[in-house]
C-alpha cells in the first residue's frame, strides 16, 4: 500500500532543468546535415567506380577532407542525441536505460573518432 | 521497457449481444468495451443493435439509449451533452473524442466504444483521471503574482493581451490529446502530455501572470516537456479544435530564447 498523494508521484523528483540545449542541438545538427549530406552524396556518386588513388586525390583536398570531418562529427552527434531520445523513451527500467544512453555515446564517440582517422589517413597520404 | 501489447487480463474477449427491436428498420451496431470491477475477469464487448430512426444523432445518445432501454448495466460519464464539460470524452471508432459531439452517422459500418486509452478502467468506459488531474496541480494553473492586487480593480489586461489566450483558455480538459499521445502512453509517469503543457502555456501567456521564470522553471525538463515528439495526434483529435503543439512549441521557444 502507498499512502503518496496523486501531486506526489505527478511531481516526481521536479524538474532537472536542462533539455533545453539537448533539443536544439538535435534540431541545428539537423539542419547542418541538410547541405553536409547533400554535398557528400554529390561527391560519392560522382566519384563512383573511382580507383583508390582519384579517391585519395579528392579526399586530400582540404575543402573535402574538412568537409567529411564535418559531416561525420555532426552524424554521429546527431545520431547519439537520436539514439538516446528513443532509449529514453522506450526503455523505462532505469539502470538499463542510464546504461543503454552511455553505450550509445561511447558508440557513437568511437565511430566518429575512427572515421575522422580514415580521413585524416586516406587525406595525408596512407 | 514499453508494452507492445496488451497484459493478459486486459485482452478483450467477446460479449453479450443485444439484438435490434423487432422491425427496426435502419439498425445500427455498437460494440462497446464492458469491464466491471465486480465480476473481474477480462474486459469484454458487448454488441448492441440500435433502432437509429428513434435515437438522437450523437453517440453520447446512442449510450443513453443503450442504457436506457437495452442495458442498464452500461456505465459511462457524462454531463453537458454539449461539448463544454469534457465527461464523455472516449475512444470512438478508434479516435479519442467527445461522445456528445461525435455525429453517429458521419461513422461508417460498427462503431466501437472504448474507454480513453492507456488510463486505468475503473469500469466500463469510464477511465481514472487521477494521475492526469494530478499533473495538472503540479503546473499551478492558477494566476500567480507578487504585485498585491489593486484595491479598486481588477488585475487590467489589454484586449491584445487577451487575445493571446485564444485558443489556450478553450480546453475543457477533456484528456482527448493526452490520452491519445504515444510519448505520453510510454512516459505517462513523468511526461506532462500534450492537455497540461497546454494549460502551462495558457499560464505562460497570460500577461497579468508574474510566475512566468518560475513555471518555466519547472517545465524545463527532458522528460516533463521535451518527451514531445511532435506526433500531432493531440491536433488530430482534440474536439474543441485546440493545437496543443503548437503551444508545447511556443514553451519551447521561450525556453530557448531565456537561454
Amino acid at each position: 500500500m502507498s499512502f503518496r498523494t496523486p501531486l506526489k508521484q505527478a511531481l516526481g523528483l521536479g524538474a532537472s532543468h536542462s533539455g533545453t540545449s539537448r533539443w536544439w542541438a538535435q534540431r541545428v545538427s539537423s539542419v547542418a546535415l541538410v547541405p553536409l549530406l547533400i554535398w557528400l552524396i554529390i561527391g560519392i556518386v560522382r566519384h563512383g567506380g573511382a580507383d583508390y588513388t582519384d579517391a585519395q586525390a579528392w579526399l586530400s583536398s582540404p575543402i573535402t577532407a574538412v568537409l567529411t570531418i564535418l559531416t561525420l562529427v555532426a552524424s554521429f552527434y546527431h545520431g547519439a542525441l537520436g539514439m538516446q531520445v528513443i532509449v529514453e523513451d522506450y526503455v523505462s527500467h532505469e539502470t538499463v536505460q542510464l546504461a543503454l544512453v552511455v553505450l550509445v555515446k561511447f558508440a557513437a564517440m568511437v565511430l566518429a573518432v575512427a572515421g575522422i582517422f580514415a580521413v585524416l589517413l586516406v587525406a595525408l597520404g596512407g | 521497457m514499453a508494452k507492445f501489447r496488451l497484459p493478459a487480463n486486459s485482452r478483450i474477449q467477446s460479449g453479450r449481444h443485444h439484438p435490434a427491436p423487432v422491425g427496426a428498420k435502419n439498425v445500427k451496431v455498437f460494440k462497446v468495451y464492458r469491464w466491471s470491477p465486480d465480476q473481474g475477469g477480462n474486459p469484454r464487448l458487448d454488441t448492441y443493435e440500435i433502432d437509429r430512426d428513434s435515437c438522437g444523432s450523437m453517440v453520447l445518445d446512442a449510450l443513453i439509449k443503450i442504457k436506457n432501454e437495452l442495458d442498464s448495466t452500461l456505465t459511462f460519464r457524462r454531463s453537458c451533452r454539449e461539448g463544454v464539460c469534457g465527461s464523455c470524452a472516449m475512444n470512438i471508432a478508434g479516435r479519442n473524442t467527445l461522445a456528445c459531439t461525435k455525429p453517429i452517422d458521419g461513422i461508417e459500418g460498427e462503431i466501437r466504444v472504448y474507454p480513453l486509452p492507456s488510463l486505468p478502467v475503473i469500469k466500463d468506459l469510464v477511465p481514472d483521471m487521477t494521475h492526469f488531474y494530478a499533473q495538472y496541480a503540479s503546473i499551478k494553473p492558477w494566476l500567480q503574482a507578487k504585485t498585491p492586487t489593486p484595491p479598486n480593480r481588477e488585475r487590467l489586461q489589454s484586449r491584445e493581451d487577451r487575445a493571446k489566450l485564444d485558443g489556450l483558455y478553450e480546453c475543457i480538459l477533456c484528456a482527448c490529446c493526452t490520452t491519445g499521445c504515444p510519448s505520453w502512453w510510454w512516459n505517462s509517469k513523468r511526461y506532462l502530455g500534450p492537455a497540461v503543457l497546454l494549460q502551462a502555456q495558457r499560464w505562460l501567456a497570460d500577461s497579468r501572470d508574474e510566475a512566468t521564470g518560475e513555471r518555466l522553471d519547472d517545465l524545463e525538463d527532458s522528460f516533463k516537456l521535451y518527451r514531445c515528439h511532435t506526433i500531432m495526434n493531440c491536433v488530430e483529435v482534440c474536439p474543441k479544435g485546440l493545437n496543443p503543439a503548437q503551444a508545447i512549441a511556443r514553451i519551447k521557444g521561450r525556453l530557448l530564447v531565456r537561454g
